[in-house]
């Protein structure tokens, strides 16, 4: 199914741990992927399953215990500072709580600048660099001149989480991780992010990886599925293969989970 | 920032703490522009002089005298000559001569002495007593007679041609000065101290010393403390280790056995007020270090640091720009309590006589070391003293209500 795709990010027998000896936790266990370009890809699993530490492995900013992470084909290497920044041209995330990802001492505009900055624009005229950040504002919906001299703090979730996907429309990525971009807002602004989202990445062309607990924002999002459980991929495939047709009851439970509308629950099974 | 600032000044707590402080920084900068003695100037020839108005009995003399006119002057003029010792012995020749005991009000100058004028006579013999007694009693008899006389005092000075004594005037027990006229009058609201100098000014130079003390040692250990829990809570590995190690190292050498060493081998000419700041600044660095790391190693996995680096930021820039804002106002708070620490410390070491030499400034640690080497707390002379524990006690209070105040502004939980 994926003749004729190259691989963007690949890893084989990653894996984490923490702590030693008694107190060794195995986050990630020996995991084997291969993200193709220009697929979305969802990785679901409860809490706990090692999804977030995955995504910062993929992100370099966690070293794995084990195992190696192919980029582009080539072994990854973000050894210095220097090649760590260049890696971060092209991979880039959105991260969970939309309210702790900003530093707050910090406004709107230097979130901004500082993209600008990372694609080299650091010497453009101001007004180009202004020009720049109401062209990524209006992007997601939101208004340049009210969030100029603002701090992030003084938006709603919803805001700050469009801000983030401003910033990925200014650094053009050609990965973006998303770590449960929607879970922490609420059930009206999903859509709207996830919509902007898919709209971002026919725009620039990047590759979304979905970091999510929700199968139904999964099903509802992407191409290629993981689903991991304990530190393992236990099931992979499309979308309409696992969802529809789950091999394994880890599957089978996850997607048992999503509440729907439209049928009555059954409480027995709660 | 402003918003900040503004409910740190509504905490209760601060604002005591804070008014104390100012207070004592107001007197310390404008006390040495009022009085402008130099603290070390030794003016009073003796020890321990009490505190009190002392004026010059000389220009007394050529001031003009009033006459005023009070009942009790004579009895207090007597009762304060007669001191305890006195009044019991001129209770038992009274009661020996044959006077109810309940009639004798021994606090009661007036009806004291008047017994004692009406029934003294030195011819009478007491069984009993011994002539050493008996002649102890005349001597007695004869200064209160002296005290009880309305002559007045001569005054006369030595002519210098002919050395004969020549009368310029007479003091009656009615003559008063008016304290304003007299030329020369100082007060010594705490007296002097054993080399005889001020210890008011000394007190006012001492704390302005002990605090620039305290602020240079208090900055040399939080910068100390700061930078290497920045550095070694944020890299991490291997220089966390190193870094952990040393300063572990010096939490189990108690630090204050480190300052003495340290603080003797130096050698006293060579111990200025400067040098023991930096000394106990370089000593005290370690539990700001520890604490600071700890906190560091809470921040550095938040997301907002992610974000950072995803940004292409350098260590540094994280570190100054995501990492120190935030724990700006716990260090603040070490900042505070290094301070008044300082203090204490440069205190304990000047009392076992290895603070700042003593030849060029006071400090509140040297006061107490000469208090105590010339028995002041011995001879009953608080002034030399306790106004020290009190300045001492201010200081650290008012810090340590600060500290509470600020740690209750930036901690919600801890508000009452």
């Amino acid at each position: 199914m994926n003749a004729g795709k190259k691989p963007c990010l690949s890893g084989r027998g990653v894996t984490k741990e923490f702590g030693f000896g008694r107190n060794k936790t195995v986050a990630v266990d020996g995991v084997d992927f291969d993200f193709y370009e220009g697929e979305i890809i969802s990785i679901v699993g409860e809490s706990g399953s090692g999804k977030t530490t995955l995504a910062k492995m993929l992100l370099g900013l966690i070293n794995a215990t084990e195992g190696d992470i192919f980029f582009q084909g080539k072994k990854r290497n973000i050894g210095s500072h220097r090649k760590k920044k260049e890696y971060w041209k092209s991979i880039q995330a959105i991260f969970q709580d939309p309210f702790s990802s900003y530093n707050t001492f910090n406004k709107i505009d230097s979130v901004l600048l500082d993209c600008i900055r990372m694609r080299g624009g650091g010497r453009l005229p101001r007004e180009k660099k202004i020009e720049l950040m109401t062209e990524a504002c209006s992007f997601v919906n939101l208004k340049f001149e009210e969030l100029t001299n603002k701090y992030p703090f003084e938006l709603s979730g919803g805001q700050q989480q469009r801000l983030m996907i401003a910033r990925i429309f200014l650094l053009k990525p050609q990965i973006l991780l998303a770590d449960e971009p929607t879970s922490m807002i609420d059930a009206c602004s999903r859509t709207t992010i996830l919509d902007t989202l898919m709209q971002l990445r026919d725009e620039i062309g990047m590759t979304p990886i979905f970091i999510t607990h929700d199968i139904g924002l999964a099903y509802y999002v992407s191409d290629t599925v993981y689903i991991m459980e304990r530190g393992k991929f236990v099931e992979s495939g499309t979308a309409d293969q696992v969802i529809l047709n789950p091999k394994k009851p880890y599957t089978q439970r996850l997607i048992n989970d999503v509440p729907k509308i439209y049928e009555e629950w059954d409480l027995s099974t709660v | 920032m402003k918003h900040t600032i503004r409910q740190v000044f509504r905490s209760g707590k601060f604002v005591v703490g804070f008014s104390i402080f100012m207070g004592i920084l107001l007197i310390v900068t404008f006390y040495p522009l009022i009085i402008r003695d130099a603290p070390l100037k030794i003016i009073g020839q003796g020890t321990f002089f009490a505190p009190g108005i002392y004026v010059n009995v000389y220009d007394s003399m050529g001031s003009p005298h009033y006459t005023i006119l009070l009942d009790d002057a004579a009895a207090k003029r007597i009762a304060d000559k007669l001191d305890d010792d006195d009044r019991q012995a001129i209770k038992e020749w009274l009661v020996a001569a044959g006077i109810s005991e309940d009639a004798i009000e021994i606090e009661n100058t007036e009806s004291l002495l008047d017994l004692w004028v009406n029934n003294f006579d030195p011819t009478t013999r007491i069984p009993g007593m011994t002539n050493a007694d008996r002649n102890y009693y005349i001597r007695l008899n004869t200064a209160l007679d002296g005290l009880l006389s309305t002559e007045g005092a001569i005054v006369a000075s030595v002519n210098p041609e002919t050395g004969a004594l020549e009368e310029k005037g007479v003091i009656r027990q009615t003559d008063y000065v008016n304290v304003n006229q007299v030329p020369n009058v100082r007060v010594l609201p705490l007296g002097t101290d054993n080399f005889g100098r001020d210890v008011l000014t000394e007190l006012v130079q001492a704390t302005a010393v002990s605090l620039r003390i305290g602020i240079v040692a208090g900055l040399i250990a939080t910068f100390i403390g700061l930078v290497l829990g920045l550095v070694s809570g944020y890299i991490g590995g291997l220089v966390d280790d190193v870094i952990m190690f040393i300063t572990n190292l010096f939490i189990v050498i108690p630090s204050f056995v480190l300052l003495i060493l340290i603080s003797f081998s130096i050698g006293q000419e060579q111990r200025g007020a400067f040098t023991i700041a930096v000394v106990i600044g370089f000593t005290s660095w370690v539990w700001t270090a520890r604490a600071v790391r700890s906190q560091v190693i809470s921040l550095r996995n938040r997301d907002h640091v992610n974000l950072s680096k995803l940004s292409g930021h350098s260590i540094a820039h994280i570190i100054a720009f995501d990492i120190l804002p935030y724990i700006a106002s716990y260090v603040v708070m070490a900042l505070i309590l290094q301070i008044s620490s300082g203090i204490l410390a440069e205190a304990g070491l000047s009392i076992l006589g290895l603070g700042p030499r003593t030849t060029d400034v006071p400090t509140l640690g040297l006061m107490m070391n000469w208090a105590m080497i010339y028995q002041a707390h011995i001879l009953g002379k608080w002034w030399a003293y306790f106004p020290v524990i009190i300045v001492i006690a201010l200081i650290a209070f008012s810090m340590n209500l600060m500290n509470t105040g600020l740690d209750q502004v930036f901690n919600p939980a801890l508000r009452d």
